[in-house]
C-alpha cells in the first residue's frame, strides 16, 4: 500500500545529494538497511517510482529519512534533490527488504564497507546501533571520491569520537585531504587487511555501493578469510561503473 | 524541466489529491513532469527501461570452475539426473531473445541468450510433482511451479550477447525465466529439487512475492 509522507526537513549532504525527512503518520516502522519505494505522479497521471535506502534509524516519531544522489540523466532524483519543498507530500511504500538489515539484537562485530552513496543504508545501521544503545563493535570503511563528497561527515566524526565502538576509515579514490597518508586509490587488499576486522573474529560484513565496487570488495573480504555467508551485499547502478 | 510545464509550478503549493484508477488515491507531485519514453514499448506496470544491465545479488559472486560444475535434478530423496559441464554443453541449445524485468524496476528489452531449455533437461523425468526449488552455488534458492518452466518458458543459459556468461551475471550458467521477475532467474544455478508443494526460496522468504508476475506487479509478499 502507498502511504503519504510530508516533507518536514531538507538537508544538503553534498553538492549532489540531499536528505529528505518525511513524516509518515501510519509508518509501520522499519529495520536499518531496508528501503522504500517513492512514487512521483505528474498532473496527467503519469508516474515514476524509484527505490531509496532509508538513512534514519527506527524511531518512535514515524519519521523516515532518505538521502538521494542526483543522477545526471535521472528522472526522479533531480526532482527530489532540487524541486521538493518543505510541506510537499510524497507517496511511499515500504519498508522493503529483509536480508541487507542489521538489528540491535546482533552482538557480533560488524564491518560496514560503503562505496559512494552506498553509505546510506549503512548509516541507518550506525544510527540504529547508537539510538538503541547497542554494544556491537562497528567498523566503517568508507570509499568516496573526495572529501567534499562525504555524506554525514560531522555526525560520523561525533559518533566515532565519543562512541569508541565505532571506528571510521576513509578511502579516497580521486582526491584526499591535505597530508593524507594514503594516496588516492580504490580499496585494495592492504586496506582491507589494515582497516577491517580480522576474519577470525567472525565479523558480519555489509557491503553497499556500485556493482564493480561491491564485486571487488566482496572478493577481497573473502580473500582474507571471511566466509561468504558472512558477507551481505547490496549493489546499485549499471555494471562496469567506472567509479 | 522544459518550459511547457512551468504553468504547473505556479499552481498552489499544496499538492492536489486526485483519484487515479477509480480507487487508489494518488498525490500529484507539484511540478513533476517526468520523462516519457519516446517509444511505444509496453512495459509491465511500474517498470522503466535501462540500456544497462544492473546486478542484484545477496552476497559475494561465487566463482565456479567448469571442471567442478554440475547440474542435478532430484526429488528431495534421490538424484534423478546429473550433468557435468561437458555433458550439459552437448545438449541441444536454443538462442533466446527476450525482455527481462527486475523487481528493482528496471526492464531491459531484447536481451539475447543461449541456453538449454528445461524441456530438454526434464525430458525423461517422471513429472508427478508440481513445483521445483532451484538451487545455486552460494546457497541461493528460488521456487517455481513446474508448469512455468516447461514448454519453452525457461532455460539454463550459459551465453549472454554471444559471449560466455560473466560471473557477476550468473556464469557459468544461470536459470532464465523471462516471464517472471528476474530474481527467479537464479544465477550460478546448480540444480533443481522437485517438490509436491510450493514453498518460498531465498527472496520469497524475505519479503518478495511467492510467484512474481511482473504484468500483475507481484513484487512483494502479500500483494
Amino acid at each position: 500500500m502507498w502511504r503519504v509522507g510530508t516533507v518536514v526537513a531538507l538537508h544538503d549532504e553534498t553538492d549532489m545529494a540531499r536528505t529528505l525527512t518525511l513524516e509518515v503518520p501510519d509508518w509501520p516502522g522499519h529495520v536499518a538497511g531496508q528501503h522504500v519505494d517513492v512514487r512521483l505522479t505528474a498532473s496527467d497521471g503519469y508516474s515514476a517510482v524509484r527505490s531509496y535506502s532509508i538513512a534514519s534509524a527506527p524511531n518512535p516519531k514515524a519519521r523516515v529519512e532518505i538521502t538521494v544522489e542526483r543522477l545526471a540523466n535521472g528522472e526522479v532524483s533531480p526532482y527530489l534533490t532540487q524541486d521538493v519543498a518543505i510541506g510537499d507530500q510524497l507517496e511511499l511504500r515500504g519498508p522493503i527488504g529483509g536480508w541487507f538489515v542489521w538489528r540491535p539484537q546482533q552482538t557480533e562485530p560488524i564491518q560496514l564497507i560503503a562505496g559512494g552513496s552506498g553509505i546510506v543504508p549503512l548509516m541507518a545501521m550506525i544510527r540504529s546501533r547508537s539510538s538503541a544503545g547497542g554494544t556491537a563493535p562497528f567498523r566503517l570503511l568508507y570509499s568516496v571520491r573526495e572529501p567534499r563528497a562525504v555524506f554525514y561527515g560531522v555526525e560520523l566524526q561525533a559518533l566515532s569520537n565519543h562512541d569508541s565502538p565505532l571506528k571510521v576509515t576513509y578511502a579516497y579514490t580521486r582526491a584526499t585531504p591535505k597530508d593524507w597518508p594514503r594516496p588516492p586509490g580504490r580499496v585494495d587488499a592492504a586496506l582491507i587487511a589494515n582497516a577491517t576486522w580480522p576474519s577470525n573474529l567472525g565479523p558480519r560484513c555489509y557491503v553497499c555501493g556500485p556493482t564493480s565496487f561491491v564485486e571487488a570488495v566482496a572478493g577481497l573480504l573473502a580473500g582474507v578469510g571471511n566466509s561468504p555467508d558472512k558477507i551481505r551485499t547490496e549493489r546499485f547502478g549499471p555494471t562496469g561503473d567506472p567509479k | 524541466m522544459s518550459s511547457q510545464f512551468l504553468a504547473v509550478v505556479v499552481l498552489p503549493t499544496a499538492p492536489v489529491t486526485q483519484l487515479v484508477g477509480g480507487s487508489a488515491m494518488a498525490i500529484t507531485s507539484r511540478g513533476f513532469s517526468g520523462r516519457r519514453s519516446a517509444t511505444d514499448v509496453k512495459l509491465p506496470p511500474g517498470q522503466y527501461l535501462t540500456p544497462d544491465f544492473p546486478v542484484l545479488s545477496a552476497g559475494p559472486t561465487p566463482h565456479v570452475p567448469l571442471e567442478q560444475w554440475e547440474f542435478t535434478i532430484d526429488d528431495g530423496t534421490d538424484v534423478l539426473r546429473r550433468w557435468s559441464w561437458k555433458s550439459f554443453r552437448e545438449l541441444p541449445a536454443d538462442n533466446i531473445t527476450v525482455d527481462v524485468h527486475c523487481v528493482t524496476r528496471w526492464s531491459k528489452l531484447g536481451t539475447s541468450w543461449e541456453g538449454v531449455s528445461l524441456d530438454v533437461l526434464l525430458a525423461d523425468v517422471k513429472m508427478d510433482l508440481s513445483y521445483a526449488m532451484f538451487r545455486s552455488y552460494g546457497d541461493y534458492t528460488t521456487n517455481l511451479p513446474l508448469k512455468d518452466v516447461m514448454n519453452k518458458q525457461a532455460w539454463i543459459a550459459f551465453k549472454y550477447d554471444g559471449a560466455d556468461l560473466a560471473p557477476e551475471h550468473g556464469g557459468p550458467a544461470r536459470l532464465l525465466v523471462p516471464h517472471l521477475y528476474f530474481w527467479k532467474s537464479a544465477k550460478w544455478v546448480k540444480g533443481m529439487t522437485l517438490m509436491p508443494h510450493d514453498k518460498p526460496g531465498f527472496w520469497e522468504s524475505l519479503g518478495y512475492h511467492i510467484y512474481g508476475d511482473p504484468w500483475r506487479e507481484q513484487r512483494y509478499s502479500g500483494e
